[in-house]
């Protein structure tokens, strides 16, 4: 990749909707308002009062229901006498037992791997900021590889998976959900508060001023 | 009115001589390669863009079609093999009286994957012209196809689920299906084909952007 040049002089006040290209001017946003695209009405900039402090703090509770969720048993089935615990673990390993190993690599992949390697990502650009710091080395690679691989972590949608296979073997077994369960639901509830507090333009604009500074 | 905002010319970066970047905002003079704030790749269009997303709507469309012919779930239960495909896991659910999680299996696992391969082909093929919808409304297809896409994988991980939980031996046992590695294939590539296209394209063709 090549090197970046010399800080571009004179557009440092100037910004580009990134949906539809239209130029603006950066006006200061006060925190809880949002700034919209006048072209495509995207939304640009929504700073809120002490966010990356809280995105930060957001993601490390993330990350331990993460941890939780995983090892924890997630449900426990019974039929008749017998009885059986599955931990989220157990359906990653599901796959490979029959045979169909890359799939669940991709599952690991979409479920735990990637939404934890997120996480620790996030916590690592902005940590050192939301301290007013100066940015950790590389910590623009590792957001950018953050903001890139969001519509891959899937957590919330295995959530509703999970719901889906309840139902659908309450006629064989009775099923109850196990203390990873509610670890994941909470998990996903953390996850859509730290992305409300999150915006992306912000951070992007505080990273450059806090390293070059 | 309508028309008079048609015609409005807005100053973007390109017609300033400048390029933006996508991920963060910054502006850069022309020649500029990488971004300097964020270290993205800058482009002032992403010219291969669409020959991108055609080439990964065709491979969903491919993987699609095995995802439908073959059983999604193999189960076992008393020493019975049964197999279901997509379509037949939801009329099983249908006829069992769950409606809600059958309608939400179809919407997951049919209408979306077919409407976004609709939604996707128009938007690119329309990328270029001004006639059909306006800005606003491809815009809104757009962020529609990128937001509800990733939500066709519940039935990969209902399967997967399913196979864990269900390793009662001699009374049920439920093994995952070719088709759920080519649907998820089908949804991965689909996800792939949106996330190349290049959103600035549509506003170009509206305002008749050309430089
Ligand atoms: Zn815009
Ligand atoms: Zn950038």
């Amino acid at each position: 990749m090549p090197e970046k040049g010399p800080a571009p002089a004179g557009l440092d006040g100037l910004i580009a909707c990134p949906t539809c290209d239209a130029l603006h001017n950066i006006a200061p946003v006060p925190p809880g308002s949002k700034a919209r695209c006048h072209r495509c009405h995207t939304v640009l900039m929504t700073p809120r009062q002490g966010a990356m402090t809280r995105i930060v703090m957001l993601a490390a509770t993330a990350a331990v229901l993460m941890i939780a969720a995983i090892f924890f048993p997630f449900l426990e089935l019974q039929v008749g006498g017998l009885s059986r615990k599955s931990s989220v673990f157990d359906a990653i390993t599901a796959f490979s037992a029959s045979g169909m190993l890359p799939l669940s690599i991709a599952v690991a992949a979409l479920i735990v791997v990637l939404p934890f390697a997120r996480l620790v990502a996030i916590a690592y650009a902005l940590g050192p900021m939301a301290l007013g710091w100066h940015p950790a080395p590389q910590a623009a690679r590792a957001f950018r590889w953050a903001e890139a691989t969001r519509p891959w972590a899937m957590a919330e949608i295995f959530i509703v998976g999970v719901a889906v296979a309840l139902v659908k073997i309450t006629g064989l077994a009775k099923v109850t959900p196990g203390p990873a369960f509610w670890a994941f639901a909470a998990l996903v509830l953390v996850t859509v508060l730290k992305d409300s507090f999150m915006c992306r333009l912000t951070v992007w604009k505080t990273l450059e001023e806090r390293s070059r500074s | 009115m309508e028309n008079a905002r048609r015609t409005q010319s807005v100053l973007t970066a390109r017609r300033a001589g400048l390029v933006g970047c996508t991920t963060c905002g910054r502006v850069h003079a022309r020649q500029a390669v990488v971004c300097h704030r964020c270290g993205s790749r800058l482009a002032s269009r992403d010219t291969g863009s669409l020959q991108r997303v055609w080439a990964w709507l065709f491979a969903g469309m491919i993987a699609y079609i095995p995802a439908n012919l073959y059983p999604m779930l193999v189960t076992s239960t008393f020493g019975k093999t049964q197999q279901n495909t997509i379509v037949g896991g939801v009329i099983e659910l249908f006829e069992h009286g769950s409606w809600g999680v059958a309608l939400i299996v179809f919407v997951a696992s049919v209408l979306i994957p077919i409407g976004k391969f609709i939604a996707i082909a128009y938007l690119a093929v329309s990328a270029r012209s001004a006639v059909v919808i306006r800005g606003h409304g491809r815009q809104h297809l757009y962020e529609v196809v990128e937001f509800i896409g990733r939500w066709s994988m519940i039935d990969v991980f209902v399967v997967a689920i399913l196979a864990a939980l269900v390793q009662l031996d001699f009374v049920a046992t439920v093994h995952p299906g070719i088709a759920a590695a080519s649907f998820a294939l089908s949804v991965a590539f689909t996800m792939i084909s949106a996330q190349n296209f290049d959103p600035r394209l549509l506003w170009d063709a509206y305002e008749a952007d050309d430089t």
